[in-house]
């Protein structure tokens, strides 16, 4: 029989409500998963095995009286660890958060319990979810499980190997310039990064305020759906949160996307310095071939102002993190060198020594970015060429539905290749990027493999059109037909059929 | 040695009387134990995101509109940032840059003549925590925080470099804290840290059009320390200026103890606060109805009742001036008469007794403890003839020390005046035959006397003839008038 941890949410939720199988016999299967697996990916930065099996018996002992459950209600979910759960440490795999445990629940935890959901760790990820591969966790690395010598990709690279690796039917992440997309491009699962606002980012401990949002990693497109009904929606505690109430997701998924006007950006296939991988590309083709199919009308078209991307980005992230991370002093939280001889000394010991280089490094970027002097020229620039790179998108989208390209122009890297070499590991944001920097929504599905590695496809779209990339992400997962995984006994998993 | 003039400028820093805080709902009462009024908003935990305030923006901008500035819309915070342990997350978020009330202006009235000043720019900003040192800082080897006061809202009001004289200077001080006051938008105790002011001070020889170097003087805690502050400063400047030394652009503390300002340590003055517009909030827009209703709602402003005292209560206008001068006093004023007082006879218990009450005992004016309705019933006792002037002033005394409601002081203290003619006229006439002199001068003409024989009836009946009658009475024997 399929091992339990293998399902889907929704899935499961069909088992669950026909009495077939109980929510603690479920967790069972996945902590089992898990037992086997952990020490290989290590997707995971603390279990949280007892108030999982205490949530699944409470769940089961709703199902035995007859009470009707949710449809999340009951299933295992990774949690990135950048989200505050109160009484969990929660510690950006950061040394400087290594013992913080916060007092609060962010908005995002408090629904998904309130959805029922079932936390059954805390993720690891690029330190303050500053990096590409989740090697910049001050408690190492994770690993691919296509390939346990590749990286997972990140920041939110646990929770992508996590779910890929059927370490947990669910994921949340965090998309700052990425974070979702590539690492479930690169573990073969979809993500999705909703609408800058979409989602309350209270509680999500900030890398960059006006980029970071928090989204779903998912087996398939439905349960991609099914987990935001659940975490999306307005939030009194965050002003920058979208005010009106989200929809329902899954309301589109099935129906016909014939007469869908598809953008090609050729922006995303080459830019200067960069070529996306012929594999990758070959296979982001292939889908669009499959798209033309069911019916959508595909076009290239040219987004001119998304080749500042990137050099916009590295100006307005940094300074926005240097400013958010200076609360990390040693003073009311966090690490703390003691020994020293005045305050100003522990301030500077307790950053230097809690903060890894990847953090310091954008810390001191931003720092010099907003410095008198230099603030007309980079950061007040770059808030005007991110306006001009916005404008490029709203154009788009008076033409199209969706756009299409590559999520990232390669499929998992080795671990190692890129960690001396930042501006490599920067390039590979190259296609995620421009979404940020224009707050609309993306979502990265699988469409095949390039040399035995899940490649993943982006679809882009319009402010608050989820609801289009779910329907467009869903016919073409039912059409394409990728069976997901395949496990061997090592835990590995490989591309079947 | 050149005549030079004075020139200062001021910026006045207010706490907005908001219950809770500005970007959570932790309170704002002073006072509370150490860090008991925080939560992780103000705390600046990882994670924590700020809400604007709404009451504390509708303050501000209810200001703003007083001092007749332009609102900018859209208006926006920015970060200040610097570290320092006080301040939960190493940022101010602060309107520094970006001021929502802008180019306004506020008349202000010294000895008689109308000048107006310009107000630069209003803005809103969080206050920090406090640090506290343990007696022996260096033993202990620590400090605390408190950080029950971090996240209050501050406003900020800068004027222009438009003020001429110490004069002036104490004028602007007290019409803005007064016009906070009236505005309800801050309780503006000095005593409580509620306002600080910081002066810009500069001097240039009188005839001249630009301004000279400007010095900001910082730790300024009462008016008093501002206007000696502003004498030393001027007196220090010129005194360069006369040497042929040169004045530098700086901040300076006061030192009250010393009675002199000292120049801030240049690592202290050069921070580089990196503003930068504030991602977690969103843009102010302020719409023309919003703005509309709350001038339509701004309530009476000191010159306004001022004028209303005097031409609607008929009050003297040094009175007037005074009664306003003070919106607890003016309210009280209001209140009395409103309960059916005389708004003079209000008046004239206020200027008299409670001021100088207030200032024996070193009171606060809105410290003033009694009720306008207890002053209207002592007026009314007055006026049935219950008491007379004297007695009231004695229970008013009382009323002062023990708050006790005048019927209550009266009876307890067995007052009643006589205003019953047959028995007065057996004292009058029994005094008048035990100073034969004095009643034989008023008869012949000279007034002088009547004082003293009306204080004997007094004396003769404890206090309790009714002074009107006794005077009567004392005219018609002696005058037959
Ligand atoms: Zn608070």
């Amino acid at each position: 029989m399929t091992e339990l941890y293998t399902l889907t949410a929704h899935a499961a939720h069909a088992l669950l409500t026909a009495r077939e199988v109980s929510a603690r016999a479920l967790l069972e299967s996945v902590l089992a998963r898990i037992d086997a697996v952990e020490p290989r990916l290590h997707s995971y930065l603390r279990l949280l095995p007892e108030t999982a099996r205490a949530q699944a018996d409470a769940v089961d002992a709703k199902i035995a009286a007859g009470e009707a459950i949710g449809p999340l209600e009951g299933i295992p979910l990774a949690l990135k660890d950048i989200l505050c759960t109160t009484g969990v440490p929660t510690t950006c795999a950061s040394r400087m958060l290594e013992n913080f445990i916060p007092p609060y629940d962010a908005t995002v935890v408090r629904r998904l319990r309130e959805a029922g959901v079932i936390v059954v760790g805390k993720t690891n990820m690029d330190e303050f979810a500053m990096g590409s591969s989740t090697e910049n966790s001050a408690f190492g690395p994770s690993h691919n499980p296509w390939d346990l010598s590749r990286v997972p990709g990140g920041s939110s690279g646990g929770s992508a190997s996590a779910v890929g690796g059927d370490e947990a039917l669910l994921g949340i992440g965090t998309d700052t310039g990425g974070s979702i997309r590539q690492p479930a491009a690169y573990c073969g699962v979809v993500g999705l990064k909703p609408t800058y606002g979409r989602v309350s980012r209270y509680g999500l401990i900030a890398f960059a305020s006006s980029l970071d949002q928090v989204g779903p990693i998912t087996k398939d497109v439905t349960d991609a759906a099914l987990l935001m009904n659940a975490i999306a929606g307005p939030d009194p505690c965050d002003s920058t949160c979208f005010p009106e109430a989200a929809p329902d997701y899954t309301a589109g998924l099935g129906r016909s996307i014939a007469g869908l006007r598809i953008g090609v950006p050729r922006e995303f296939f080459t830019q200067e310095g960069v070529q996306v991988d012929a594999g990758v590309e070959r296979a982001v083709r292939t889908a669009l071939d499959l798209y033309a199919k069911l019916g959508a009308e595909i076009e290239e078209c040219s987004l001119p102002n998304v080749r500042f991307s990137l050099p916009t980005y590295y100006i307005i992230a940094p300074a926005e993190a240097s400013s958010n991370l200076a609360r990390y002093d040693g003073v009311e939280f966090g690490y703390r060198q003691t020994g020293t001889k005045d305050i100003i000394g522990m301030m500077t010991a307790s950053r230097d020594r809690g903060f890894g280089m990847e953090v310091k490094r954008r810390i001191m970027l931003g720092t010099y970015v907003l410095s008198s002097g230099y603030y007309d020229a980079y950061y007040l620039k770059a808030s005007q060429v991110r306006t001009l790179i916005r404008q490029d998108f709203e154009r788009a989208f008076e033409r199209y539905d969706v756009l299409v390209s590559p999520t990232a122009p390669s499929v998992a890297f080795p671990l190692g290749a890129k960690v001396d070499d930042p501006m490599q590991m920067y390039l590979n944001d190259i296609c995620t990027i421009p979404i940020n920097m224009a707050g609309i929504p993306a979502l990265s599905l699988p469409c095949g493999y390039d040399r035995g590695l899940p490649v993943g496809l982006q679809l882009m779209g319009a402010h608050w059109a989820e609801p289009a990339l779910l329907q467009a992400a869903y016919a073409y997962e039912q059409a394409a037909g990728w069976t997901r995984t395949a496990v061997d006994e090592a835990g590995r998993v490989t591309a079947a059929g | 040695m050149a005549d030079y003039e004075l020139i200062v400028g001021f910026e006045v820093h207010a706490e907005l009387a908001t219950a809770t805080k500005i970007f959570c709902g932790c309170s704002t009462e002073p006072g509370a134990p150490a860090n008991t009024h925080t939560c992780p908003v103000c705390l600046g935990l990882p994670g924590v995101l700020p809400v604007l305030n709404g009451a504390a923006l509708e303050h501000a901008v209810r200001v703003a509109l007083a001092c007749h500035c332009g609102i900018s819309s859209p208006s926006i915070f920015e970060r200040k940032n610097y570290y320092y342990p006080d301040l939960p997350k190493n940022y101010q978020v602060s309107q520094k840059r970006a001021p929502f009330g802008v180019d306004g202006w506020f008349d202000l009235e010294v000895d008689g003549t109308v000048k107006r000043i310009s107000i630069v720019d209003i803005h809103l900003e969080e206050d920090a925590g406090k640090l506290v040192h343990p007696e022996e800082r260096s033993a202990a080897g620590y400090s605390l925080v408190d950080f029950n006061r971090a996240g209050v809202p501050l406003l900020e009001v800068v004027s222009g470099p438009d003020l001429r004289s110490v004069a002036e200077a104490e004028a602007y001080m007290t019409a803005m804290r007064r016009l906070l006051q009236y505005l309800g938008a801050s309780d503006a105790r000095m005593e409580l840290g509620q306002i600080r002011f910081e002066a810009n001070i500069s001097v240039r020889p009188v005839g001249t059009e630009t301004l000279g170097k400007r010095v900001e003087i910082k730790n300024l805690n009462s008016f008093r320390t501002v206007t000696r502050a502003i004498e030393y400063e001027m007196a220090r400047q010129i005194d360069l200026y006369e040497r042929g030394g040169a004045v530098a652009q700086e901040t300076r503390l006061w030192d009250d103890a010393r009675g002199e300002t000292q120049a801030m340590r240049s690592k202290e003055e050069s921070h580089d606060y990196r503003y930068f517009p504030e991602p977690d909030l969103v843009p102010m827009v302020f719409t023309d109805a919003y703005l509309a209703d709350l001038a339509a709602k701004l309530p009476e402003l000191p010159a306004a009742r001022r004028t209303r005292f005097i031409e609607a209560f008929g009050l003297p206008e040094y009175d007037a001036a005074i009664l306003t001068g003070e919106k607890t006093i003016a309210d009280f004023v209001d209140a009395a008469v409103a309960l059916g007082a005389n708004p003079k006879t209000v008046s004239n218990w206020i200027m008299g007794e409670a001021l100088r009450l207030l200032n024996e005992k070193g009171l606060a004016p809105d410290a003033l403890p009694i009720t306008p309705r207890a002053l209207a019933d002592l007026i009314a006792l007055v006026d049935d003839g219950k008491i007379n002037a004297n007695q009231a002033k004695q229970v008013f005394a009382e009323m002062f020390d023990s708050g006790a409601a005048p019927e209550e002081i009266v009876k307890a203290r067995g007052f009643a005046q006589i205003s019953d003619v047959s028995a007065l006229a057996a004292i009058v006439d029994a005094v008048v035959a035990a100073n034969p002199d004095a009643a034989a001068k008023y008869t012949a003409g000279d007034d002088k006397p009547l004082g003293f024989l009306v204080g004997q009836v007094m004396k003769q009946s404890r206090g309790q003839a009714n002074a009107p009658v006794v005077n009567a009475l004392i005219r018609k024997k002696l005058r037959g008038e």
